[in-house]
């Protein structure tokens, strides 16, 4: 039998090296995959790691990742905070859809008004949509002790299929030829959040979200704030000794994550999405739960492990299109790196013992 | 005379300690047998391990001079062995015949087991109804089903772990009477407890446990408490000093607080009223679960009560949390020291923050002072004594009575007007207990008010200068302590209020 035993001292290096080995770990294991699939596992691994960021079209491509990283980045924040203080948002997807939803219909209410206004009253807007979705898991967390992970997730689904009410219904373009989707932000420069140095994916969006990694950095390890999430997640009872309301905190957690979640998503929309559709969500909420983890719920972190996760998807994409492996092949491999990030953790804190039962 | 039990050698180690270390002696049929040691000393591993419930490394025992290994307790108890846990685990919704039956391993036919259990717990001066449910048993007579249960086998020893924990002095002077009764019959009996006045009353002998080893072996009933306490921790002790009581203003007025514990094993606070004078310290005691952690709670303000019901140096602040309270100087320290009183992965610096922030002054605009908050923080460790490596280190990776200096400390060096501690030295070490006590008295003799709540009566007559007794959320009136004898505290603590001159 097996058994598991807390280690009395886990090593601290091996701690800090966690995510590094499970990247490796993911590699050998990824490269196995896509040997079963029939293709070159090392050819593999170079398109999805290697050619977006120093090969040969990686001019293009870097854009892409900053693209792909900036909402990331943005929600994983928002979610560490919560995932440190034990308040589990699965929902991000959610709140990243209605905050596209919220702000764009304020930006669309305004065409074709031309302002400098507009586009920050949008960006809040947004924000605060995706905030207020996320304050429903809330709500129902503290008035009825609903679980936020089912709730939050649940609500994903309802956020979708209200975006495909929209974009078939009052957010429908009236210039798009029936099909389900708003006017385009890009063609709207009040609404729009254009690239600010062409070719180099930098919107503001990333701008914010560079931002707000500092900020998140000084709240966590300066701001009595971020002290005491850390330390309603460590024990409720402590929390609540240090005069911490936990459904303050939960409120607080949900709907900070749930604003940067909105925000992701408002900047998503007036920028790289260009207008709202039904194929706005491209699961940002979902792989920022493992951006979070994989940056040890840490905004530096964060940071490095929103590009790393940018660089599979864009990588992603090269590999399915050249190799023609499919989608879903990229979504495991993104999935294995969670399952080794958290094994190895495991391992890190336990010994496996074998046991034989009976003589112990 | 062959020995009941011989214990050779014995070793068990487990990850990062050693919990017995080479540990041999015996046990003489017909006597009762001490083992003394401070928590973490090995006392449990190794009854554990006679019980069949861990298995040593190496080393051997002997159960009547033949080889003894259980594997399991069935195996135990087959061999003569029995056990009372600290813990009762007894199902409440059944009958204590019941109970009795699901421990055995061919039980008679219910009324035969009936007729037993009254003959033997007759017998043995415990009276117990076979037929009423447990959840309707006070922990005295639970624990005599314990007992009886372990009687019916006829054991030829009973291990007791920390008997009287739970128990008033007069369940006490009857669980005394019946051991005698049981070792006059020849049944042996290992008694494990830190209380020394109990052991010197009961014990034959005594076998002393430190740090996994046996350091020594008394005859209780020609030593003091104090030499006893001496060879488990392996230093001399002092006695606090007790400065002579003068009540200054009133500090603290509880007024009609009636609180429902939100635990729903819980006790509710039945309109509890006392006040709190400048240099006084007022002893709580109590069986535990009587209303202590929701005295706590109350106080600290984790749980919020009626505007009225809390004044504090004239403020009604009954329905305000802790940080309000803090900030104007009343203090708490819980019983829980890791996850109620310290967060157990933060270090000291983190949680020195935890309680002192706002009357410390630690943090600007929300922005922590991490340089003003260590050197608090190390304030504390040098001036209480802490035993830690650094600031940096994590609470958890401190004994209990070192973690427990570092929260009274904390709460201390914040000058407060009024402390309230629950079990100030539960689980702590001997020395590190007088240290808190000695500190506790500083703090009243320099005008604050202490409320110590506790179940060990001995601290609290050594440090109150006042005294009262919670039973089942009512708390009694005070009095002084002074003159106040143990048999008037044990009715008290049964919940008879004693008509006698209040304070």
């Amino acid at each position: 039998m097996l058994r598991l035993e807390a280690r009395p001292n886990p090593s601290k290096p091996m701690q800090a090296l966690t995510p590094i080995l499970a990247v490796l770990a993911t590699m050998v294991a990824g490269g196995i995959l896509f040997l079963l699939l029939g293709k070159n596992p090392f050819e593999a691994i170079r398109m999805l790691f290697w050619d977006p960021v120093l090969g040969e079209y990686a001019f293009y491509y870097r854009g892409q990742i900053l693209i792909k990283a900036a909402p990331l980045i943005m929600i994983a924040l928002g979610l560490s905070f919560g995932f440190r203080a034990n308040i589990w948002n699965i929902g991000a997807e959610g709140q990243f859809i209605m905050g596209a939803i919220c702000g764009g219909a304020v930006g669309l209410a305004f065409y074709p008004m031309e302002a400098f206004w507009i586009f920050p009253l949008m960006i809040i807007v947004g924000t605060l949509g995706g905030m207020l979705w996320a304050l429903i898991p809330a709500f129902l967390k503290n008035r009825f002790n609903a679980n936020e992970i089912l709730v939050s997730l649940m609500l994903v689904y309802v956020a979708e299929n209200f975006l495909a009410a929209m974009v078939t219904g009052p957010l429908r373009s009236p210039v798009g030829m029936n099909f389900p989707v708003s006017r385009s932000f890009n063609d709207y420069p009040a609404a729009n959040n254009p690239e600010l140095i062409t070719g180099s994916g930098l919107h503001w969006g990333v701008v914010t979200a560079l931002f707000l990694v500092i900020v998140a950095y000084v709240a966590l390890t300066r701001h009595i704030g971020g002290f005491q999430v850390r330390v309603a997640g460590q024990s409720s009872r402590a929390a609540k000794f240090a005069g911490i309301n936990p459904k303050l905190m939960v409120a607080i957690c949900l709907g900070l994550s749930g604003a940067l979640a909105g925000m992701a998503g408002i900047f998503e929309v007036t920028g790289p999405a260009g207008n709202l559709s039904t194929h706005l969500p491209l699961g940002y909420g979902f792989t920022a739960i493992i951006v979070a983890f994989l940056g040890r719920l840490h905004p530096v972190g964060v940071l490095m492990a929103g590009l790393l996760l940018a660089i599979t998807i864009v990588g992603g994409d090269i590999v399915q299109t050249s190799l023609q492996v499919p989608k879903a092949s990229i979504q495991v491999f993104q999935g294995m790196l969670l399952f080794f990030l958290l094994g190895f953790e495991i391992l890190i804190n336990f010994r496996v013992r074998l046991t034989i039962k009976g003589a112990a | 005379m062959t020995p009941l039990l011989r214990i050779s050698g014995l070793t068990k180690a487990y990850p990062g300690v050693v919990a017995n270390d080479n540990v041999s002696f015996d046990i003489q049929p017909g006597e009762v047998h001490a083992l003394l040691g401070e928590n973490g000393a090995g006392k449990s591993t190794l009854v554990k391990a006679i019980y069949g419930l861990v298995h040593p490394d190496s080393g051997s025992m002997e159960l009547n001079g033949s080889d003894y290994t259980p594997k399991e307790p069935r195996q135990a108890r087959a061999a003569g062995v029995a056990m009372v846990f600290q813990h009762f685990s007894l199902f409440e919704a059944l009958t204590v015949g019941e109970n009795i039956a699901l421990g055995m391993e061919n039980a008679p036919e219910t009324k035969a087991l009936s007729a037993r259990i009254r003959t033997v717990s007759e017998n043995y001066g415990l009276p117990l109804d076979p037929d009423r449910l447990v959840g309707d048993l006070s922990a005295g007579e639970r624990q005599r089903v314990e007992i009886v249960r372990c009687l019916l086998q006829d054991p030829k020893l009973l291990v007791m772990d920390e008997p009287t924990s739970v128990l008033t002095p007069q369940e006490v002077e009857t669980l005394f009477h019946t051991l005698r009764k049981l070792r006059d019959e020849g049944t042996s009996i290992l008694y494990i407890s830190h209380k020394l006045d109990e052991i010197r009353q009961i014990c034959d002998h005594a076998t002393i446990l430190r740090l996994g080893k046996v350091v020594g072996t008394c005859t209780p009933s020609e030593e003091t408490p104090k030499s006893m306490a001496e060879m488990m921790v392996g230093t001399t002790l002092t006695a606090p000093k007790k400065t002579a009581f003068n009540p200054g203003p009133v500090l603290l007025e509880v007024h009609n607080l009636w609180l429902e514990s939100s635990d729903p094993f819980g006790t509710s606070l039945k309109d509890v009223n006392f006040s709190l004078h400048a240099g006084e310290v007022l002893g709580i005691g109590g069986v535990a679960g009587n209303g202590q952690d929701e005295l706590l709670l109350a106080l600290s303000g984790e749980e919020l009560v009626e505007h009225d019901a809390v004044h504090f140096k004239g403020e009604a602040m009954g329905d305000k949390g802790p940080n309000h309270r803090r900030v104007r100087g009343l203090q708490t320290a819980p019983e829980e020291r890791l996850g109620h009183a310290a967060a157990p992965d933060m270090s000291l610096t983190e949680n020195a923050l935890l309680t002192a922030f706002e009357r410390e002054k630690l943090t600007s605009n929300g922005f922590i002072q991490w340089d003003a908050t260590r050197n608090f923080a190390r304030a504390i460790v040098e001036k209480f004594d802490v035993r830690t490596p650094s600031v940096n280190n994590a609470a958890k990776s401190l004994s209990g009575g070192n973690l427990q200096k570092f929260v009274i400390g904390r709460e201390i060096m914040q000058n407060p007007d009024v402390l309230v501690v629950n079990q100030p030295t539960w689980g702590v070490d001997a020395s590190a207990a007088a240290d808190i006590r000695q500190a506790l008295l500083e703090l009243a003799a320099k005008g604050a008010a202490v409320l110590v709540i506790s179940q060990d009566l001995d601290e609290l007559m050594e440090i109150s200068d006042t005294f009262a007794v919670l039973s089942e959320g009512t708390l009694s009136k005070v009095r002084s302590a002074q003159g106040v004898t143990i048999e008037e505290i044990g009715l008290l603590m049964g919940g008879t209020e004693v008509s006698h001159a209040p304070a």
